[in-house]
């Protein structure tokens, strides 16, 4: 079994490595045989894949430990979903997976567009096979997944195995890193069509379109995958908190944040045939930084809570960065003739710059975050001292960017193109200025003194005004010349420029995240060591330790706290968070318990023992607003999943006179 | 021409906003340096360290068998670093006073890292301290590098 999965790695190895020479060889003599055997390739390559994880999986699925990588990650009493999970809990499994995502992206995205992008679809799957293939390389010749602890015949029975780690137990942990890395290698599929485009000098949008959906759907996973990692761990690791700058996670949000960018900014070019050259580098930039992300968290380059151990791949990955932005680099060098814009900035009040603003911004905060997050590489270079920052200098540098990225997202859709006049700035401004000074002022006099805060809560009932205003305008329309119902005109008005809507309801996400973010400026935290029958007081609330129970099950032993929860004297809830140790790994880890609600989440740890070991430890955080944070990403989910649905065709051929809505065009095709 | 002194005014328009921008984020960016850089250590570089006790310091080692010593409101142990080159290890004796109970992995022979200072009397107060369980994951190499959900202990919180 060992055998064939190895040899399926190998054999995607090569199927990938010959779909890069035929679907080049094939471009360059003009033979399109080579081309469509380059396709071929890209399919078997994907079976082989897919065999290979099969066996992989079936392999943890039947517990057959004799593999050494099932038996350092799952163990026999393990559940089922985490058995799963077993298969990207640790680098060689992880590797396949990505391998295989990789390959499943390569095939969808070539067999979809092979058609459409005829004269560029070989182009693209050089790229992607060529990602694809170092990955596959990876797997075949320095992580082998497929490695057993012995085999021969005296061999009668194997140990047990120990287990995936405890923290990883967690069904939000089953979906974190299969979205991660649907968005990660997703990035390969834009880059891909942007690079292809640029080497055939590709005329007109199409390419673009193509681009952007995938960008659109890969900016999905990634923002799911990161919104997910938040999630679990705030209901997982026990610290009261969703984000904390480590490393790893800086590496996720850095291609999210340039792919943002490219998003906006690819606008530019589509309706104005501005700034190509600058949209090229971007997304590159986001493929080379998921590349980059991945090298940064398995290479060892720094250290990061998620991953102490060093190995060896780094230096590959370094290879494929050089080469990689070196022949991306000649092709941009090479075609600017092809990627010179069409017009020029206008006005500093106008939709172009508030987009160029936006770039500016959201590559000042990647560039902060890198910064950062390589300050000890970089220290220790230039100065010799390993020196790292923390939390305090990313929330300096990204909470004011943050804001202004706020206020944009208000203002910039209400720009009209090219310049804006004062005219229209009042019409669509005077009301969302004026709730946010009503904010403002009403969060003062209620005793708001958080500088921060007070400005991002006033920015966020600003965009939601205009987020509100554009569909209500909109809806009016819509409703007074079909006679329509106010709901159902704005969901016609919706379906009509899904993207637009989409994008609106994508912002007010973002709206309701702030929301949440600014919170934190007055979260609450007591510890407190316990015995059976002590009260507590945080906030409002009082706690009670009711009782310890204890109990054991194959998997893990644990001890409950059960804890009553009372605001005013009146009873709320009992909390239990508990404590398990895991026997396969011999880890204790705190589970915690919430109470949610969309004012406060009342958080609850059960530590550990105090430190002479005689009683439990409870942690109580209270969390205004955190939840705001889920909800923002449903929201978001729902936004972009709108903004993907292709436009419903009008029934009516004139556009809706612009003069009517405030120089916003409603219903055509712009942004 | 006079198109073309709009064209510069307004460029100038557009690089003094993006200098002010980018001016204002840098000297948060300093500032935010100032506040949390932090000396990232060994054992022996701390040892070899100039003024050690004006500095930010994390170090990293394993836990010394046996040395955890807890008491009502701190916990000592002894930090060890030692390879194959070294005869005897070197020892830094730590004491923790956070307000956070030690991670679950904080345990015997786990890989520890402390930030804190070095006191005068030569020992190191410690107020936050990761550790990773060394035993049981150490056997496979590249262990627990896979991306985001390989945490090991608790978030760095603040």
């Amino acid at each position: 079994m060992e055998n064939l999965g190895y040899l399926a790695v190998l054999l995607a190895f090569l199927l990938s490595a010959y779909a890069v020479a035929a679907a080049l060889a094939g471009k360059l003599r003009r033979n399109p045989f080579l081309e469509v055997s380059a396709q071929r390739a890209v399919l078997g390559a994907w079976l082989m894949t897919t065999a290979a994880s099969a066996i992989l999986l079936h392999a943890i699925l039947t517990d057959n430990f004799s593999f050494n990588y099932v038996a350092s990650r799952s163990n026999a009493d393990l559940g089922l979903l985490y058995k799963v999970a077993a298969w990207w809990g640790g680098q060689e499994g992880s590797l396949l997976f990505w391998s295989w995502i990789a390959a499943s992206y390569t095939f969808v995205s070539v067999y979809t567009g092979r058609k459409l992008h005829r004269n560029m679809i070989s182009y693209v799957v050089v790229t992607m096979a060529a990602t694809q293939a170092f990955f596959l390389g990876l797997v075949a010749f320095e992580a082998n997944p497929f490695q057993v602890i012995m085999s021969g015949p005296q061999i009668t029975s194997v140990p047990d195995g120990s287990g995936l780690n405890p923290l990883l137990q967690h069904p939000m942990m089953a979906i974190h890193p299969p979205m991660l890395y649907l968005g990660y290698v997703g990035f390969t599929v834009p880059f891909a069509f942007a690079l292809a485009s640029l080497i055939t000098r590709q005329p007109g949008e199409r390419w673009i379109h193509t681009t952007r959906i995938w960008t659109m759907v890969t900016w999905l996973f990634q923002s799911i995958g990161i919104l997910l990692g938040a999630r679990w761990a705030y209901v997982v690791l026990g610290w009261g908190g969703y984000w904390g700058w480590d490393p790893v996670e800086n590496a996720s949000l850095l291609p999210w944040l340039t792919g943002t960018a490219f998003l906006h900014s690819v606008m530019m070019q589509e309706k104005k045939g501005m700034m190509k050259a600058w949209n090229i580098i971007l997304i590159s930039a986001t493929f080379f930084l998921c590349i980059f992300g991945t090298m940064m968290t398995r290479g060892g380059l720094v250290s990061s809570v998620h991953a102490f151990a060093q190995s060896e791949i780094g230096t590959y990955f370094v290879w494929f960065l050089v080469g990689g932005i070196g022949i991306t680099a000649y092709l941009i060098a090479s075609r600017r003739d092809y990627l010179r814009s069409e017009a020029e900035l206008d006005s500093v009040v106008s939709r172009e710059s508030s987009f160029l603003f936006n770039n500016v911004i959201l590559l000042a905060s990647c560039f902060a975050v890198l910064w950062g997050t390589l300050f000890p590489v970089l220290s220790e270079y230039f100065i010799g001292d390993k020196i790292t920052v923390g939390a305090p200098f990313f929330n300096k540098v990204n909470v004011p960017i943050g804001l202004f990225l706020l206020f944009l997202t208000g203002v910039g859709p209400l720009f009209a193109w090219r310049r804006t006049s004062l005219e229209s700035l009042r019409r669509n401004f005077q009301w969302p200025a004026l709730a946010a000074a009503v904010c403002a002022i009403a969060l003062f006099a209620a005793g708001m003194r958080h500088l921060y805060a007070l400005v991002c809560f006033s920015l966020c009932a600003f965009v939601t005004l205009t987020v509100l205003m554009e569909f209500y305008r909109g809806g009016r329309v819509i409703q007074r010349k079909q006679s329509l119902a106010l709901p159902a005109a704005l969901v016609e008005l919706t379906r009509r420029n899904t993207r637009r809507y989409g994008g609106y309801l994508v912002h007010m996400a973002i709206v309701l995240m702030f929301v949440g973010f600014a919170g934190a400026a007055f979260n609450r935290v007591h510890q407190e060591e316990m015995t059976v029958g002590d009260s507590i007081e945080v906030g409002a609330y009082s706690f009670k330790l009711q009782n310890i129970s204890e109990s054991d099950s194959p998997n893990f032993f644990r001890a409950v706290a059960a804890i009553d929860v009372s605001k005013g004297g009146e009873f709320l809830q009992t909390l239990m968070p508990e404590r398990r140790f895991y026997h396969a790994s011999s880890q204790p880890t705190s589970r915690v318990d919430v109470r949610s609600r969309l004012r406060e989440d009342v958080y609850v740890v059960y530590a550990g023992q105090s430190n002479d070991g005689a009683n439990p430890v409870i942690q109580v955080y209270l969390n205004p607003l955190v939840n705001w944070i889920w909800l923002g990403a449903l929201l978001l989910v729902f936004g972009t999943l709108v903004a993907l649905v292709p436009n419903k065709a009008r029934r009516s051929a004139t556009p809706v006179r612009a003069a009517e809505l405030g120089g916003q065009p409603v219903g055509a095709s712009g942004d | 021409m006079k198109s073309s002194e709009r064209d510069v005014k307004k460029q100038q328009k557009f690089v003094l906003i993006i200098a002010a921008i980018v001016v204002t984020l840098a000297w948060m960016a300093v500032g935010g340096v100032q506040e949390s850089a932090t000396y990232y250590v060994t054992l022996d570089e701390l040892l070899a360290m100039e003024n050690p006790g004006t500095k930010r310091i994390r170090v990293g080692g394993d836990v010394a068998d046996g040395s955890i010593v807890r008491h009502a409101s701190s916990v000592e142990f002894s930090l060890h670093q030692q390879d194959e080159t070294m005869a005897d290890p070197t020892v830094l004796e730590v004491v923790y006073t956070g307000a956070d109970p030690l991670p679950d992995t904080f345990r015997d022979k786990a890989q520890a890292l402390c930030d804190g200072y070095l006191r005068a009397d030569g020992k190191f107060e410690a107020t936050k301290i990761q550790a990773k369980c060394a035993s049981k994951y150490e056997a496979a190499p590249g262990d627990d590098a896979a991306p985001v959900y390989g945490a090991e202990t608790q978030s760095p919180a603040d």
